[in-house]
């Protein structure tokens, strides 16, 4: 009998912490619904803000948003993937390839701020980029690097290791294996690295404050040299900034953000599906 | 001693390590041409390491060392690019790897790998293959189902299509049957008679007897050390080790 009352207790230990971790997931979707809700129409999506941006939409906010986040992927992508398949399949256990993993680890614990300064410096004003979204994607591409590396080696590191000795035993170059035999089957999780770094790319204010944010521009950009509005910073001009602002267009400013980052997440995991049943196991 | 035009494989003076551990000491061996060249002995006697090593398959090892040589036609293995030696002495491992792709990419991966697009040409070589490994008639209309949904006996001779297709001038053999049933077994065993007449074989197996009925000549392995040599029937027949005879007749092993 006692094993039994241990057995219960540990399952409602471990189901309510469980739901512990849904509770505040909920409730933030279901306030900012609430409160948000009526402020989103047609309009609040395609228009220009208004009034000081008391009324009107948010659509440069939102399409600056899109902007930096392809942008970042654009960016990290590529390039955290190739750097990945050369620590897992190419560098040799030495000192310099533990100093990158160490570098890797540390990079995904960099506050975003920091990332926000790195980036005026590098980006803005060595590079000359100004504050543009070019200086706004790098900066995000680099904070969600290390997240992308490091899903991508999880993914290379699980591919079965026949895969690789059966591709070479038939012949095939390094490369070739890794290009037909190890890559295919790494990218459902490359794919969730990526998901993971967008979400985060869209989210953040800090990066982006001092790189490219714009508090508020008449017009679009119209260039990747031009500043641009960003969701998440104008949801901190309008909280915090600006006097005034009805609250629902703040709620409606945050459920957007919220929307697009879950419809981008979506995409990504569609595609992920799609790459996981072109599998033939 | 063998006469020389008539040597495949030459294998001189060869020392495996893997870190501390020696899985080959010393060990010299010639391969004829289009026999079959059974290797038996006991776990741990080094047949795999041997195997691995004709191929430098070994090579992606990072803690393998090894010294003396091993040459093909004449040529020092360690002085062909590793593409090009594994393109030409195949090998079919014990458990069967199919890749993750369907049937006819499986045995199309080798040829695709070395430069051939043609779909046609592509598809002469899936056809031979699959017919030389006696499995054309149960696979061909179903060609581009997955590969891991056939049968342990039928992926195993999948894995013989496949590096038939890339028409090697030696197949080595590790275990090919340790997991398959007595049916199964055979096939893959009258394949191998076959392919003879082609390819030059070499055979790794845990099972005695089967040395003993498809082998031309055998070689018994024992911690790393090649006990004896010999036409499979005089092997078999008049061993002239104690070990091999204890061995052959099942008391150790």
């Amino acid at each position: 009998m006692k094993v039994q009352l241990q057995q219960k207790i540990a399952f409602s230990v471990l189901f309510f912490c469980t739901l512990l971790v849904v509770v505040p997931v909920l409730l933030i979707l279901v306030i900012i619904s609430i409160k948000g809700f009526s402020a989103i129409d047609l309009g609040f999506l395609t228009e220009m803000p208004t009034s000081g941006m008391t009324a009107g939409g948010i659509f440069p906010a939102i399409l600056g948003t899109l902007y930096l986040v392809f942008g970042a992927i654009l960016f990290a992508v590529p390039l955290g993937v190739l750097s990945a398949i050369y620590l897992v399949e190419y560098s040799k256990d030495n000192v310099l390839s533990r100093l990158v993993r160490l570098a890797i680890v540390n990079l995904a614990g960099v506050p975003s701020v920091v990332y926000g300064l790195f980036g005026l410096g590098i980006f803005v004003l060595f590079l000359g980029f100004g504050a543009s979204i070019l200086s706004g994607s790098l900066t995000l591409g680099i904070m969600i690097l290390p997240v992308i590396i490091t899903a991508s080696r999880e993914a290379l590191e699980s591919v079965p290791r026949s895969f690789r000795i059966v591709s070479f035993s038939l012949g095939a170059s390094k490369w070739q294996t890794i290009r037909h035999s190890v890559l295919p089957h790494a990218l459902p999780g490359i794919l969730t690295g990526t998901i993971l770094g967008l979400g985060r790319a869209a989210g953040e204010t800090a990066p982006i404050l001092f790189t490219v944010a714009a508090f508020y521009l008449p017009r679009l950009p119209q260039s990747v040299f031009d500043q641009t509005m960003a969701l998440p910073y104008h949801l901190y001009v309008i909280s915090t900034q600006v006097p005034g602002i009805p609250e629902n267009i703040r709620y409606g400013t945050a459920l957007v953000l919220l929307l697009l980052v879950l419809l981008l997440n979506l995409a990504a995991i569609i595609l992920r599906y799609r790459f996981r049943k072109r599998k033939k196991w | 001693m063998v006469e020389p035009d008539n040597t495949k494989l030459s294998i001189r003076d060869l020392t495996i390590r893997f870190g501390n551990a020696t899985a080959l000491n010393k060990f010299s061996l010639d391969i004829r041409r289009n026999e079959i060249f059974t290797i038996i002995g006991p776990a741990n006697s080094g047949k795999s390491s041997l195997l691995q090593s004709l191929n430098r398959l070994n090579d992606l090892n990072p803690v393998y060392q090894k010294s003396g040589t091993v040459l093909i036609d004449g040529q020092d293995v360690d002085k062909i690019d590793a593409e090009s030696l594994r393109k030409r002495v195949g090998i079919v491992f014990a458990l069967p790897f199919p890749l993750p792709l369907s049937i006819f990419d499986n045995i199309a991966y080798g040829p695709r790998m070395h430069g051939i697009r043609n779909k046609k040409k592509l598809s002469e070589i899936v056809e031979k293959g699959l017919r030389d490994a006696y499995l054309w008639d149960e696979v061909k209309d179903r060609l581009q189902t997955p590969a891991m949904n056939l049968s342990g006996g039928q992926q195993q001779r999948l894995c013989i299509a496949r590096i038939l297709a890339v028409d090697p001038e030696v197949i080595m053999f590790d275990e090919p049957t340790s997991g398959l049933d007595p049916i199964s077994t055979a096939r893959v065993e009258e394949t191998l008679r076959v392919l003879k007449q082609r390819y030059t074989i070499i055979l790794v197996t845990n099972n005695v007897a089967q040395a003993a009925r498809v082998g031309d000549r055998t070689a018994f392995l024992l911690m790393g050390e090649l006990i004896e040599v010999d036409e499979t029937k005089h092997l078999f027949t008049s061993p002239k080790d104690k070990r091999t005879d204890d061995y052959i007749t099942g008391k150790f092993g």
